[in-house]
């Protein structure tokens, strides 16, 4: 064991002193495994980045909350089945929520109405485009997790009284009042005039598709009063009692729907409940494909890493055949040898592997900064990945070279010239 | 401390020989070239007892360098017998003669073969390494092995910034390090000036004095003059095995 621990550190020197040597031959291997290892951090980010941006999407649609369409978010059928049925109407959330409170240990908490298009939102010169614009009740405050940068969100008698008040999303109340403060100033949405009472705190994008700070949001009365039904989707959004049993709780819904809706045993359902477990199950298979071809591009870039490392061992065992031979009649054993160079392979894989590192971390720190919301996130799981692959590289490509220079024979070896 | 060459005792000392070290019976060697057979080594039988000086001569193709990597445990016989220090060398394998190589033979080779990088006090105690000794006795042996040889103040040299007979100084500390049962010299003045060579045969000299068993393998008479016992090989046999003088 204590000569094993000598001739480790024997070997290392060895290996530090060749690298010294040679530094021009190193370098250039090791550039194989540098370009590798930016391979794998890249994209071991990216893999992570997506699931990152993903789940803060997902967190933004609530994890907690069932959404009741006429289109469910994930289906491989045609739109038009869907297109036809029924619309799903406002008073459907009121039936909802009697059957729900009647219901004892229901799975369910609230029921609350939504109807939802996209509209102009003007204030003076001003003009924010294709705003989100969201009808609902008071009660959306009892489903959703709201902050307020500034102001409130409306209470029951101005969302029964069809008030003309709003609560903007920050981008677009930034981009219709610059810095002033937008609080009880006007606006002007599909042609009527709303009071903002509130601004929404920032929220982020889902998927990068679809901001959540693009959005107005006004009494559900006010919306079914000024805007035509045309082109407006209308839906339920209930909030669970307990995200853990999300099944159940769609089961049950779908049960209270189906008496809401009046249908028949033997009648199909003419409505989706759909959950952000919709489209976890969507973007999986993506997320899979995406991260195969990362592994199948970042293993090619390893191999060809592995490729330079063996071929410069080989050279490097070749070259010090008679050093090997005078260290065999030493007492040098197969195992010595083989160490040695195995150990000269990983540390050129290993020196590599943290160059390759910093690489990618300079460059996450100047993508990071030029866009920062780009989801990368350069974490200490990635380096120690990096490092592992940098060593496996090193064995594996190294074993080869080493294994012949343990086997050569010493005669042969301190012959050789 | 090492004597110079000028102040070799001119009368010559021979030790009493010691126990049996190596025991050679019969042995052969043959190599496959391709197409061709070569016997190294035709049936050789020798026996080296410890203190013995020992010099094994012949012209190239006689087998004297099969005969040096057979004794050397670099090599093992085709067939025959071959016991050192009483075990059984020929059925080793690679593993157990590095081990052997490493405890009981020191070489001395005719280009002295040191790790270029290293310098000499590093290169001394390669063996040590190998040996498993902890580096504070391997430094402490390695001083004074090469104290042993007249490089007290060389320690810390590379072998490029060393003349030639400096060079074989530090090999034969390497080879005495790990106190072998032999020293095992292969041409050791082959690539040294002739008064250098001197310097080096006085070393080897004082070596013997100090108890050490000696062989020196080479083709040049003068060399083999300063062993007590001349071995001659010829076409794989042994042509003639006596003290020195007296063939």
């Amino acid at each position: 064991m204590l000569r094993l621990r000598f001739e480790f550190a024997e070997s290392c020197k060895i290996a530090y002193a060749q690298l010294l040597a040679n530094r021009t031959r190193s370098f250039l291997t090791a550039l194989g495994v540098i370009i590798g290892i930016i391979a794998v951090t890249l994209m071991g980010t990216a893999i992570g980045g997506i699931n990152t941006g993903f789940n803060r999407s997902m967190a933004l649609l609530g994890d907690d909350i069932l959404y009741v369409n006429k289109h469910p978010w994930a289906s491989d059928r045609d739109d038009w089945e869907f297109r036809n049925r029924r619309d799903i109407k406002s008073e459907s959330a009121d039936r909802l929520q009697t059957i729900i409170d009647a219901t004892a240990r229901s799975g369910l908490l609230k029921a609350v109405p939504t109807a939802s298009t996209f509209k102009n939102v003007v204030r003076g010169d001003f003009q924010a485009s294709n705003v989100f614009t969201l009808g609902t009740t008071d009660e959306y405050m009892q489903i959703a997790s709201l902050d307020f940068r500034d102001g409130r969100f409306f209470n029951a008698t101005e969302s029964r009284g069809a008030r003309g008040v709003c609560i903007l999303g920050c981008d677009v109340a930034d981009a219709l009042f610059q810095e002033q403060s937008a609080i009880d100033q006007t606006v002007t949405l599909g042609g009527e005039k709303f009071r903002v009472i509130g601004i929404f705190a920032k929220q982020g994008s889902f998927l990068g598709l679809f901001s959540f700070d693009n959005q107005i949001v006004v009494p559900l009365s006010a919306f079914r009063k000024f805007f035509a039904k045309k082109n407006s989707e209308s839906d339920v959004r209930v909030k669970v009692r307990d995200k853990e049993h999300l099944e159940e709780a769609k089961a049950e819904l779908t049960g209270d729907m189906r008496r809401v809706r009046g249908l028949l045993p033997d009648q199909e359902d003419d409505f989706a409940i759909s959950a952000q477990e919709s489209f976890k199950k969507t973007l999986d298979p993506i997320k899979t494909g995406i991260a195969l071809a990362g592994l199948f591009i970042t293993g090619l870039a390893l191999f060809v890493g592995a490729i330079g490392i063996m071929n410069i061992t080989f050279v490097s065992v070749r070259e010090r055949t008679k050093e090997i031979g005078t260290r065999k009649a030493l007492g040098a054993r197969r195992r010595t040898i083989l160490l040695q160079f195995l150990i000269e392979a990983v540390s050129i894989c290993l020196l590599g592997g943290l160059a390759g590192l910093f690489f990618s971390y300079a460059l996450f720190e100047v993508v990071g900064a030029a866009f920062p919301n780009f989801p990368i996130e350069f974490s200490l799981n990635l380096v120690l990945v990096g490092l592992l692959v940098s060593v496996v590289t090193g064995v594996v490509s190294g074993f080869a070279p080493a294994w012949s220079a343990s086997r050569l024979d010493p005669v042969t070896a301190l012959r050789y010239e | 401390m090492l004597q110079t060459a000028d102040s070799m005792p001119a009368l010559r000392t021979t030790r009493p020989p010691g126990p049996l070290v190596i025991e050679i019976e019969d042995v052969t060697k043959v190599y496959e070239m391709g197409s061709e057979t070569i016997h190294a080594l035709r049936g050789v039988s020798l026996k080296i007892r410890r203190n013995e000086y020992l010099a094994i001569m012949g012209p190239s193709g006689s087998g004297k360098s099969t005969m040096m990597n057979m004794l050397g445990c670099l090599d093992t016989p085709t067939a025959g017998k071959y016991e050192f220090a009483g075990k059984d060398v020929a059925g080793m394998d690679d593993d157990e003669l590095a081990a052997i190589r490493n405890k009981e033979i020191g070489f001395v080779f005719q280009t002295f073969n040191l790790l270029p990088r290293s310098n000499s006090l590093h290169n001394v105690e390669l063996p040590l390494i190998y040996a498993g000794i902890p580096s504070e006795r391997r430094r402490e042996k390695a001083q004074r092995a090469l104290e042993n040889v007249g490089l007290a103040n060389r320690m810390h040299h590379r072998p490029n910034e060393l003349s030639g007979g400096q060079r074989q100084r530090v090999a034969i500390a390497r080879a005495l390090v790990n106190d072998p049962s032999i020293i095992l010299a292969d041409e050791p003045t082959g690539n040294l000036d002739s008064r250098t060579g001197e310097e080096i045969m006085a070393l080897l000299e004082h070596l013997y004095e100090q108890g050490n068993t000696i062989i020196v393998v080479t083709h040049e008479p003068d060399i083999a003059e300063h062993a007590r016992r001349i071995v001659r090989l010829r076409d794989g046999l042994i042509e003639s095995d006596g003290p020195v003088g007296g063939s």
